[in-house]
């Protein structure tokens, strides 16, 4: 755990810890700070906020909580953002992965797959996607991760280059090691670090797209997510605006809890090479 | 000394089309037990000889003439029968393994033994490479060491699975000389306990001639000559090992910028 040790003495990583681990426990907790669903109607509608003791962050349209809304949205937020952000890093490691170690045909024919998919903008193959296959959270998950996976891939093919020339790959040839044996342990844990900064950025983004989608409309219906918080807040911008400023307020921290944590990730594995060389 | 370990005959080595061969007709043979030194100044194929014993050619490279292995009857197994020691000590060890790890490796592979009982032994190549404290230099990392040190986690990998060849291919050139000379001490030491055959490469022939059997002078991927260290050193039948031996430096050579007369 020298990394996390580490992470903690910057100021980026400390404070995007925090905020994460702020906001995983509100996901975690919000059955028991709100239980019941959070879309029924709990009270009056259009309650202000800081009004009613029962609801502190006042009620919508329709009289549901907004703070119920808020933690359930947390839980959707961070679970459609890692879990995206996980399966696109697991596809670009490995095809990366792939193409770097075989190279040759194999390299360029990937290599040209990715591209493809650099190509498309993330978040309109995402919309089409989900709009053609239907609304549910797993295949929200896999349209954002079709958008993402391939900058992890390109980032890890580049590392893998640079490392299968390095003599500590040759040594393990010389022993008799078998290449898959050579690609997953003498490769990969060295080609892991840059990649694995890069994940956070895969996860604000992965956020940003999901919430993106329920504002559209293209979200799961029947959870709570803030961007169908802050789309039904639209309507009622002018009289009631804390309806989308709270949702909205809860992404950006989330955005930014997300990069500041990558930020510190980042250096913390800086310093990892700093001090290996 | 007994019969003949390896024979190579007109060996040729190219990379890639057009380019001159990195290796043109060698026809070399290396005794069984003996040490023999490779010489020659950078770019003169001694790498690439290394590289073609050891099976580590690049994928382009096209290689011509035979290599035949009596002394072993059967072509060579990776890091059974040969072991190589790679120049830069900072990048021959994985920099995410123990120590312990990437030494027990090769005695695990070859030797058939247990993961606990390679530790064992990977603990013994330690001592044997005479690294302070093996036991707790086998849970470090690669970066926690000296270069010395690494070099010497290096020689005891390659020794790990008894390989009867040592190929050590420019294996003190990133050392500072006093440690050159300890690594040396220690090839040497192994190398006789043992009774393997090392394959010495290097740029220095004064380091080599301490204590090889027999020298080889390579220059522009041709072998120039080779014979006893002896009979090399004190009548070298080429002028450019003439030249070798002649442009070797100590602190009797005049320097070779002249002091400003004031």
């Amino acid at each position: 755990m020298n990394w996390l040790r580490r992470l903690l003495r910057t100021p980026e990583g400390a404070a995007g810890l925090a905020i994460l681990l702020i906001l995983l426990l509100a996901g975690l907790l919000a059955p028991v700070v709100s239980p019941g669903d959070p879309l029924r109607i709990a009270g009056r509608a259009l309650l202000a906020p800081f009004t009613d003791p029962a609801f502190p962050l006042g009620t919508d349209r329709l009289g549901r909580d907004v703070l119920a809304g808020l933690l359930y949205g947390a839980r959707t937020s961070l679970a459609v953002g890692l879990a995206a952000a996980f399966s696109a890093m697991v596809l670009g490691l490995c095809v990366g992965m792939v193409a770097g170690f075989a190279g040759g045909f194999i390299d360029e024919a990937l290599m040209r797959v990715v591209d493809a998919f650099q190509i498309v903008p993330a978040f309109l193959l995402a919309l089409a996607f989900v709009s053609t296959i239907g609304v549910s959270t797993p295949i929200i998950v896999l349209a954002i991760a079709l958008g993402t996976w391939a900058d992890p891939a390109r980032l890890t093919r580049a590392q893998v280059l640079a490392i299968r020339e390095q003599d500590y790959v040759a040594s393990a040839r010389v022993i008799g090691m078998h290449p898959a044996e050579i690609a997953f342990r003498e490769i990969l844990p060295n080609a892991l670090p840059p990649v694995l900064a890069l994940s956070a950025t895969i996860v604000a983004g992965a956020v940003l797209t999901e919430a993106a989608l329920s504002f559209l409309g293209l979200g799961n219906p029947n959870i709570a997510t803030w961007g169908s918080m802050i789309a039904e807040g639209r309507s009622v911008l002018r009289s009631a605006s804390y309806l989308s400023i709270i949702p909205g307020a809860a992404l950006a921290v989330t955005v930014l809890g997300v990069h500041l944590f990558s930020e510190g990730l980042g250096k913390a594995l800086g310093d990892n090479d700093v001090g290996a060389a | 000394m007994s019969g003949i370990f390896c024979s190579l005959r007109q060996l040729s080595v190219t990379y890639g089309r057009g380019v001159a061969a990195a290796l043109d007709g060698i026809d070399l043979d290396i005794v069984a037990g003996e040490r023999l030194a490779i010489i020659g100044e950078s770019g003169s194929g001694k790498s690439t000889l290394a590289r073609a014993l050891a099976g580590l050619l690049p994928e382009g490279a096209r290689v011509g003439g035979e290599m035949l292995w009596p002394g072993l009857g059967h072509a060579p197994r990776p890091g059974r029968d040969f072991g190589v020691v790679f120049q830069d000590p900072g990048s021959s060890l994985n920099p995410v393994l123990t120590i312990g790890e990437q030494v027990a490796e090769g005695a695990r592979r070859h030797l058939g033994l247990s993961w606990k009982q390679a530790y064992v032994r990977a603990e013994e190549l330690l001592g044997r490479v005479r690294i302070p404290q093996p036991e707790k230099t086998m849970r470090a990392f690669p970066h926690q060491l000296s270069g010395g040190q690494r070099q010497r986690v290096a020689i005891a990998a390659a020794i790990a699975a008894r390989p009867a060849l040592l190929i050590a291919d420019e294996a003190t050139s990133a050392l500072d000389v006093v440690v050159q000379a300890e690594i040396v001490r220690l090839l040497d030491g192994l190398v006789r306990e043992d009774g393997m055959t090392l394959l010495f490469i290097t740029h220095d022939i004064a380091l080599a001639s301490g204590f090889v059997d027999r020298i080889a002078v390579f220059r522009n991927a041709r072998l120039v000559e080779a014979g006893p260290v002896r009979s090399v050193l004190s009548a070298p039948k080429s002028d450019y090992t003439a030249a070798l031996i002649a442009s070797h430096r100590d602190l009797a050579t005049p320097p070779l910028i002249a002091e400003v007369q004031p």
